[in-house]
């Protein structure tokens, strides 16, 4: 029996493994359950660090532009949620296989994700290819500063899937490649493309002659007749997300100062949560609480509630994105003539810099290669073949949501009314699209941080100087911390 | 292994006592009797020291280091968790919460045990039998544990409906509005300040079933001539439970009141189901198992995870041993 459990000195605990050995040691007599302790959370294995060292690589030709070894297995997983992953093994596998008859895609399918591969990443046998989605994503900006992303460069320089003379790069719309960008190095790749706006109740609309607001005084009119005929003109997320409130007010704030005010709080500037716009933007949507302009009871509702309410014609406009049709399935089934349809934010004055048509579009939806993987160029070249015109086009039509390949969507007959507004309004807005970075470079800053502020605003428990100084607050956390690893732009 | 060899002796001393001093050859604990012990005592005291021990040490292991729960190495950081932690304005939220829970749940959970058991087995009056239960206890006996059928996730789930706006199908508003109590609606949970009260009744409500049950078997092995003699001396329901019930099942509250604190010193499920993993409005309702799993899996700070970790464990420790002293009582013998 040994006695080193109890006896190690303080000292010794300084390596991990010498620990977990004594820890082996002294279990060695407990059972052979104890070797499991060196595979426990703490317990590294033995190869840690070799993985990455040797990446498989075939042969680089016109053909195999990014060098995958034609002959090793391709293991992918697949977030199962909004999309399914159908879209996966029924069009971008069939494609990929068809180049690469030789290699076996192991195909998975996972609704947590974090769940499913956590472990194999602290365990340093991360899949090749990861779908980073869902309620249980694991946080991009960490994976990316603990240096498990494989880095994309060559992804985007090499060949497209279809025309050889243009690179991948090329394919994509603008934005797309800058949103899994961090220091300068693309490490994701954002293949949906989401379109947001204020999303209202079209039938409603028609039926009582109310037109679309392109302004805010008119939003208020609109807004007085709604609340007339005993229907509420707002809803929003509830008590789950009221950051979706963010969105209009970000985007009217942008549209009356221009798109710099976004670079700001991007930046995590000081006082940029203060500037005269964002501050209008802001008493603009405090105001319609105020009026009584939001849903009755809505800051205590869960978001599917409340944007099931909306669908069922009980409110008229809900700030959302492009995949609330898919969401809302089922509700907005329920009535034949129901039809929604988007709008861009209205103008907050006459003298906004940017036009009406402006809108936030983002591309989202994120997809990865660890950089441990063991065969990481196979799930480039998946990524490849993803972009491919004919693997855009199969998703776009089967799980009716964008992607972010350049013209995939033109002429993709859209049979949903919500998405086809939202294509028309993304036509329309030609080069005024806007975004922010800052939800997805500092997740805890959108939420908890700013999504509460919000709430406090909208249910009138905060004004606009509390707001901001909640909202400055938030920022400065985040800029204080050094265990953050900061970006910019 | 010096847990395995002192808990070894220990046992064998006990083994050893009631025996004659000189123990014979041939007895059957003689000769194998070591052999015997180890190999009913080494399989527990492994598993024991593998799952529940290794984890606490890895635990405050983590804590000190900056670990993100995705890579295979860490740095150590020293205490900066733990200065962290300090400055976190949202944990010490948590810990009020926490705080709450502890105080109030067990207190109104025991005493309504204690009411609902007593009124089942005691409480009632009859020509027949002295001692009895209230008219129907059989029926509210297996109504009373309803709750405990049900899982935690699906009780979470009902109160979020019994809780919402009436609008969105709140069960509570809805009835205050149709008995004419309609200005005692509130938005229940979209009101920073209810919400840890909301925990408290829901938790209460989850747990009191159980110690009905529990108090009711304590209460059954309580001799019926006691009770008799008790009534034949004049004294009413109040006296009897006062001075009889109460003193022979206490050692049984005892031991729920310090398992009910550590229950309360958790309260993860219910406040993630209800609340989300903000804790609520304004993470007003946040606990530090919520907390937690916050920092673990939202902001892949295992590290700073296992610090809070840490806070709670000694709160929890703290807490039971106060309470196994504070409630020590003198012992009444029934026999």
């Amino acid at each position: 029996m040994t006695h080193r459990t109890t006896r190690t000195p303080q000292s010794a605990l300084s390596t991990r493994r010498r620990f977990l050995q004594q820890l082996a040691i002294g279990g060695a007599v407990v059972g052979p359950g104890s070797a499991f302790l060196a595979s426990c959370a703490t317990g590294g294995g033995d190869d840690d660090d070799d993985a990455a060292a040797e990446e498989p690589q075939g042969e680089v030709s016109e053909d195999n532009p990014l060098g995958v070894p034609t002959d090793q297995p391709v293991e992918i997983y697949i977030f199962d949620g909004g999309f399914g992953d159908g879209y996966a093994t029924d069009i971008h596998q069939p494609i990929f296989s068809e180049r690469w008859p030789d290699i076996e895609i192991n195909h998975h399918a996972a609704v947590d994700i974090a769940g499913e591969l956590q472990a194999r990443f602290a365990a340093n046998e991360p899949p090749d290819f990861v779908n980073n989605s869902g309620d249980g994503q694991m946080d991009t900006s960490q994976l990316i500063s603990d240096g498990l992303v494989h880095d994309l460069t060559e992804l985007f320089d090499a060949p497209s899937w279809d025309d050889p003379s243009v690179p991948v790069r090329d394919t994509l719309v603008p934005g797309a490649i800058e949103m899994g960008t961090r220091d300068g190095t693309p490490y994701v790749l954002n293949y949906a493309f989401t379109v947001f706006g204020i999303w209202y109740n079209k039938t409603l609309m028609d039926e009582n002659g109310w037109p679309v607001p392109t302004t805010w005084a008119e939003m208020l009119d609109v807004c007085a007749d709604i609340a007339d005929h005993g229907i509420a003109p707002w809803v929003y997320q509830g008590v789950t997300a009221p950051r979706y409130m963010n969105w209009p007010l970000l985007t009217m704030a942008t549209k009356l100062a221009g798109p710099e005010i976004l670079v700001a709080i991007d930046n995590l500037e000081e006082g940029a949560w203060g500037h005269e716009a964002i501050r209008e933007s802001a008493h603009a949507l405090w105001d319609l609480g105020q009026k009584g302009y939001y849903l009755e009871g809505v800051e205590g509702m869960e978001f599917r509630d409340a944007q099931g309410l909306w669908a069922r014609g009980e409110a008229v406009f809900c700030p959302s994105g492009s995949w609330i049709e898919n969401e809302e399935a089922d509700a907005i089934a329920e009535d034949e003539t129901f039809e929604l349809a988007m709008m861009p934010e209205p103008l907050l004055s006459d003298d906004a810099v940017m036009p009406l048509e402006t809108i936030r579009a983002t591309a989202g939806e994120p997809y990865f290669v660890p950089a441990q993987a063991n065969n990481p160029r196979g799930g480039m070249e998946y990524m490849r073949a993803m972009l491919s015109m004919e693997g855009a086009r199969g998703f776009t039509e089967m799980v009716t949501s964008f992607t972010s390949v350049l013209g995939s969507s033109e002429g993709v007959e859209i049979a949903a009314p919500g998405l086809s507004s939202a294509q028309a309004a993304l036509n329309a807005a030609g080069e005024n699209v806007i975004n922010w970075f800052y939800t997805s470079w500092y997740p805890t800053m959108e939420n908890p941080g700013i999504d509460q502020a919000t709430g406090a605003l909208l249910r009138g428990a905060a004004d606009v100087d509390e707001w901001v100084e909640r909202c400055e607050d938030v920022a400065r956390e985040i800029r204080e911390d050094d265990s953050i690893t900061k970006q910019s732009r | 292994m010096t847990q395995t060899g002192l808990a070894g002796a220990a046992q064998s001393k006990d083994v050893r006592r009631p025996r004659p001093k000189r123990a014979r050859a041939g007895s059957p604990m003689g000769r194998g009797k070591y052999p015997f012990i180890l190999a009913f005592l080494l399989p527990p005291v492994g598993l024991y020291l593998l799952y529940m021990l290794s984890p606490y040490v890895q635990a405050i292991q983590i804590s000190f280091t900056d670990w993100s729960g995705l890579t295979s190495s860490y740095n150590f950081i020293g205490f900066d968790n733990y200065v962290r932690m300090w400055n976190d304005d949202q944990i010490w939220t948590a810990v009020r919460n926490n705080l709450i829970l502890l105080l109030v749940v067990p207190v109104l959970t025991l005493f309504l045990g204690l009411f609902f058991a007593s009124m089942l087995n005691v409480g009632g009056r009859s020509k027949g039998a002295a001692v009895t239960g209230v008219r129907g206890s059989s029926i509210y006996k297996v109504v009373y544990f309803f709750p405990m059928v049900l899982s935690v996730v699906v009780v979470g789930i009902i109160f979020k409906y019994v809780f919402a706006p009436e609008t969105a199908g709140g069960i509570l508003n809805s009835t205050l509005s149709t008995i004419g109590l309609g200005g005692l609606t509130q938005l229940w949970l979209g009101e920073p300040r209810f919400l840890i009260w909301i925990v408290v009744v829901v938790m209460t409500w989850g747990f009191v079933g159980f110690y009905v049950v529990l108090f009711s078997a304590a209460m059954q092995s309580i001799p019926k001539d006691i009770y008799e003699a008790a009534l034949l001396d004049g004294a009413n329901r109040m006296t009897t439970f006062r001075k009889i019930t109460l003193p022979l099942v206490w050692d049984t509250v005892q031991v729920g009141w310090v398992y009910m604190a550590i229950q309360a010193m958790d309260g993860f499920a219910v406040v993630h189901i209800m609340l989300g993993i903000n804790g609520g409005v304004d993470g007003a309702g946040d606990v530090l198992g919520v907390a937690i799993y916050r920092a673990a899996f939202a902001s892949s700070r295992f590290g700073y995870a296992a610090a809070i970790g840490v806070l709670m464990l000694i709160l929890t420790m703290t807490i039971a041993i106060l309470f196994m002293r504070g409630l020590r009582r003198e012992k009444v013998e029934l026999a």
